[in-house]
């Protein structure tokens, strides 16, 4: 049984829906990720799963358990906010205990468990230390034992590494999913970042205004965007009209091959960077080349077909790129077509 | 009053010579003003008081203090202030929640509203009560209750009086607090209301000390108030510092109840001061305009209820009947008193000129008084803005003092100081302007302090990088900001200057009365005549007040809001 079930999840402010029909599962020792721009619904989730934000329809269930009329405090889930919301008044310790003592953790028991907690999270011995004294990292790492001192039976993140500069965020996301995976924690995390979230997440759910766009492992969603709106939003800015018909669709760039099995007749197309391959000017669609971008494993090359369609962006290797105002023919490789849904 | 919140902004330290000898010569003004036409005549009543010929008398302190009818007064001056002070935050404290958290329709009109009595003059104050709770007043009227023989008209005086300080500094600060705090608390385990009390109420309370220092020195040296509603029974220090000096003229006592007061203000100051520095500590706060929504839930809208039914009753009530009073004359409603207040006769021989005149010379003064507040206390709160050293704070405590040292004292002071050569302003109109002034410019610095300190370095390098002049910086960065923060400054000592009274009650010319000392002399005298006059007058003083108050709410944003 799953530990967390959202069902038909709504919440409205004024005319706007927030949360519009949300279904959600997350399974226990399971790390969810829920990707979207902001505005895309995903904080009011957490708030509604936490009890912080009341539900104008569907149900929230933890562990079977309807959580309607639960207040926050009864709920048993942690919420590690998006600026961390340490208590300023108190020192590290004092944050990390909070939880301890409101659950009536004796003395003794708070302590051990605080030393226990700021090992885990790398900052050994800093109890005493102000939180106004801690850098954006230290103060995350104490958010972090603060939210699993009570051992909440769900853990949830708000853009955990939002504030954090990206050196940073790289190496903590990996620390954070090694840490989960250790202590057992369920996660429903939210963030805007895709590399984040495919870097901590076992399924990423992304949202669009309110609502569920696409649920999967990392690899499927990277993989296949179901839609228009998930693709653009992981990247791809190669996405056409087009009209499938057997192997090949046919596009503003011209006849591009297909992935066999493709949904047949009109809809939307996405052509992966890596799939786009450049050759003399008269092999296949004829292009300049308008600009390159030094992206470190590979150049982003971006054509500008002779004919009347949209700019075309194509990924080189380092030592094959082709110069600024070149002449060019890109053809489509099939395994790294998308043909989207909706 | 408070209360320098949380800076924005960094600013360099960039304490050069120059800059110093800047501040010194900025000093200059405001330190001679304070040392003439305070600390001098000041120290010259207790001189006197403590003096026979050339000798000290410091046992008078002893003998004095051990009178029981003075240790009477120390008793319920000290008395009256705390159950103020607690009334006060009892009362206002939910207020302060509901305008800081509530959205609802005329919030920002009724926040105004609620300001109004805290910058009426005491003695309107006092007028407005006895018509509430007095003899033949509405209480009276309606079931034969009367409170004025009683401490409760005292105290709820002041709270009407006070309420507004409650609202605006407590709620200004509780309004700016993320109310994601409380959620995480209530996200690791604690009830709404352990949530409260372990993360807001810490975060407030430096405010809310604040706060009630404030109000409790504000009551504790109340003159106005406990002249018209204390009655034989019950006086305050200032109360008894003016009967000693004004009627029985015993000089020495009034010395030692002056130093008396002068040592517990200065304390009060003392413990204020260091609640403001805690209160600097890394709060995050953050758009008051974030924070505040709809009230929802039977509890929420009861409370929004509770508050608004409170305010109606205990602000809007009083107000409402003095104005009543003001037409209810024995032929019924009617201009009758205002009438009066043309005539010499009618007032029984109590002035020597129509009292309506006492409205002129009551806007000349202020006028005169807030000028001279706005330079010497735009003068030091430049002279502050850095702040450094310890000699700057303490010249900051003591910008203070005027608000708490007896108002009777320095008037009294000024009649026996500055009246021989070279400074013989005693048949001067300027001596008034000059009195009121002085208890103006702890508002203006107050007001300017923080605005001048929130003004970002990097706004002026940001200018100076765009090719600005040092000069044109200021102009078009500073002077923008300034500017309102100056018009506010000026509008506060207006209205603080206009309902003066302790000092002015000393030195105003019988032939030249203003506004609050025209209202007491009418509410000494026996009649209904002149009682109606008071209420008259009262009102007249109330519409000024409230309209200059209601002009500034205008121009004020929520920037400044947390500062009275």
């Amino acid at each position: 049984m799953a530990l967390l079930t959202v069902t038909d999840a709504t919440v409205r402010f004024g005319e706007r829906a927030a949360l519009d029909g949300v279904d959600l599962e997350v399974a226990e020792h399971e790390i969810v990720c829920v990707l979207g721009p902001s505005g895309s619904g995903k904080s009011t989730l957490l708030r509604a799963v936490a009890g912080l934000q009341s539900l104008d329809g569907g149900r929230v269930l933890l562990a079977g358990a309807d959580q309607r009329g639960v207040p926050v405090h009864r709920r048993g889930v942690g919420l590690m906010f998006q600026d961390h919301q340490l208590f300023p008044q108190r020192d590290v310790a004092g944050n990390v205990a909070f939880g301890l003592r409101m659950h009536h953790v004796p003395k003794a028991e708070q302590a051990v468990r605080v030393g226990e907690l700021l090992d885990l999270v790398g900052l050994p011995g800093a109890g005493r230390r102000s939180v106004a004294a801690l850098s954006g990292g230290e103060q995350q790492r104490v958010a972090l034992a603060r939210a699993l001192a009570p051992r909440p039976q769900l853990l949830m993140l708000d853009e955990p590494l939002g504030q954090l500069d990206r050196t940073l965020r790289e190496r903590l996301v990996v620390e954070l999913r090694q840490l989960f995976g250790r202590l057992g924690t369920t996660v429903l995390a939210v963030t805007h970042d895709q590399g984040e979230a495919f870097a901590l997440a076992d399924r990423v759910v992304v949202m669009r205004d309110g609502r569920v766009a696409q649920s999967g492992t990392p690899l499927e969603v990277w993989q296949r965007p179901a839609d228009e709106f998930v693709a653009r939003f992981l990247g791809f800015d190669n996405v056409v009209a087009a009209s499938v018909s057997g192997a090949a669709a046919q596009t503003p760039w011209g006849a591009v091959p297909v992935p066999a099995g493709s949904p047949q007749g009109p809809g939307r197309l996405l052509v992966r960077p890596a799939g786009v391959r450049l050759g003399g000017p008269g092999e296949g669609l004829e292009c300049t080349v308008e600009a390159r971008t030094f992206r470190g494993s590979h150049v982003a090359v971006t054509l500008r077909p002779a004919a009347d369609a949209p700019p075309l962006e194509a990924e080189c290797p380092l030592r094959d790129a082709p110069e600024e105002g070149a002449r060019v023919g890109a053809t489509f490789r099939a395994e790294e077509v998308v043909v989207l849904g909706g | 009053m408070v209360l320098a919140r949380p800076e924005v902004g960094t600013r360099a330290r960039g304490t050069t010579a120059r800059g110093s000898a800047a501040r010194l010569g900025l000093m200059v003004l405001p330190v001679a003003f304070f040392a003439v036409f305070f600390a001098w005549p000041v120290l010259s009543i207790v001189g006197r008081g403590l003096k026979s010929g050339e000798d000290w008398r410091l046992g008078r302190l002893g003998e004095t203090l051990s009178r029981p009818e003075i240790l009477d007064v120390l008793w319920f001056t000290a008395w009256q202030a705390l159950a103020s002070t607690a009334l006060t935050l009892l009362i206002a404290l939910p207020g302060a929640y509901v305008f800081a958290r509530f959205d609802f329709p005329g919030r920002t009109l009724l926040r105004a509203v609620v300001t109004v009595p805290f910058v009426l003059p005491t003695v309107v104050v006092g007028t407005a009560f006895l018509a509430l709770v007095g003899r033949g007043g509405l209480l009276d009227e309606l079931w034969g209750l009367r409170l004025d023989t009683t401490a409760w008209a005292i105290l709820l005086a002041h709270v009407f009086f006070n309420y507004a300080v409650v609202v605006r500094t407590v709620g200004g600060l509780w309004a700016q607090l993320d109310p994601r705090q409380e959620e995480a608390a209530r996200v690791l385990g604690a009830s709404r209301f352990e949530a409260w009390r372990q993360v807001t109420l810490p975060a407030l309370g430096p405010a809310v000390a604040a706060a009630a220092l404030m109000v409790f020195l504000f009551t504790f040296t109340s003159f106005g108030v406990v002249q018209i509603l204390g009655g034989p029974a019950y006086s305050t220090l200032e109360a008894e510092i003016y009967r000693q000096t004004a009627d029985l003229l015993d000089l020495p006592t009034a010395a030692v109840l002056t130093m008396v007061q002068f040592v517990a203000v200065g304390a009060i100051l003392a413990l204020h001061a260091w609640t403001v520095r805690r209160r600097e500590t890394a709060l995050k706060l953050v758009d008051p305009a974030r924070t505040a929504h709809r009230p929802h839930g039977a509890g929420q809208w009861a409370l929004l209820a509770a508050v608004l039914g409170t305010v109606a009753l205990l602000i809007l009530l009083p107000l409402g009947v003095l104005v009543e009073r003001s037409f209810d004359t024995s032929g019924g409603y009617g201009l009758g008193f205002y009438r009066a207040l043309q005539g010499v006769d009618d007032s029984g021989g109590t002035f020597l000129v129509p009292p309506l005149e006492a409205i002129g010379n009551s806007l000349q003064y202020a006028l005169v008084a807030t000028v001279i507040a706005v330079v010497v206390g735009g003068l030091a709160a430049a002279a502050l803005t850095r702040r450094a050293g310890r000699l700057v704070r303490g010249f900051d405590a003591l910008l203070m003092l005027p608000l708490g040292v007896s108002a009777v004292t320095v008037g009294f002071g000024f009649l026996i100081t500055l009246d021989e050569p070279p400074l013989d302003l005693r048949a001067s109109w300027i001596l008034v302007p000059l009195a009121q002034a002085l208890v103006g410019v702890p508002f203006v610095v107050r007001t300017m302090l923080p605005v001048l300190r929130a003004v970002d370095e990097r706004l002026r390098e940001a200018a100076a990088v765009l090719g600005a002049s040092p000069l044109r910086a200021w102009r078009e960065v500073d002077l923008p900001l300034v500017r309102r923060a100056l018009l506010i400054a000026s509008g506060f000592a207006f209205a603080v200057s206009l309902g003066e009274f302790g000092a002015t009650v000393f030195i105003a010319r019988p032939d030249r009365p203003t506004l609050p000392v025209a209202v007491a002399r009418l509410l000494g005298r026996p009649g209904e005549l002149n009682y109606g006059q008071a209420m008259a007058l009262s009102t007249i003083l109330m519409v000024v007040c409230a309209v200059a108050l209601l002009l500034l709410e205008r121009i004020r944003t929520d920037r400044t809001s947390g500062e009275f």
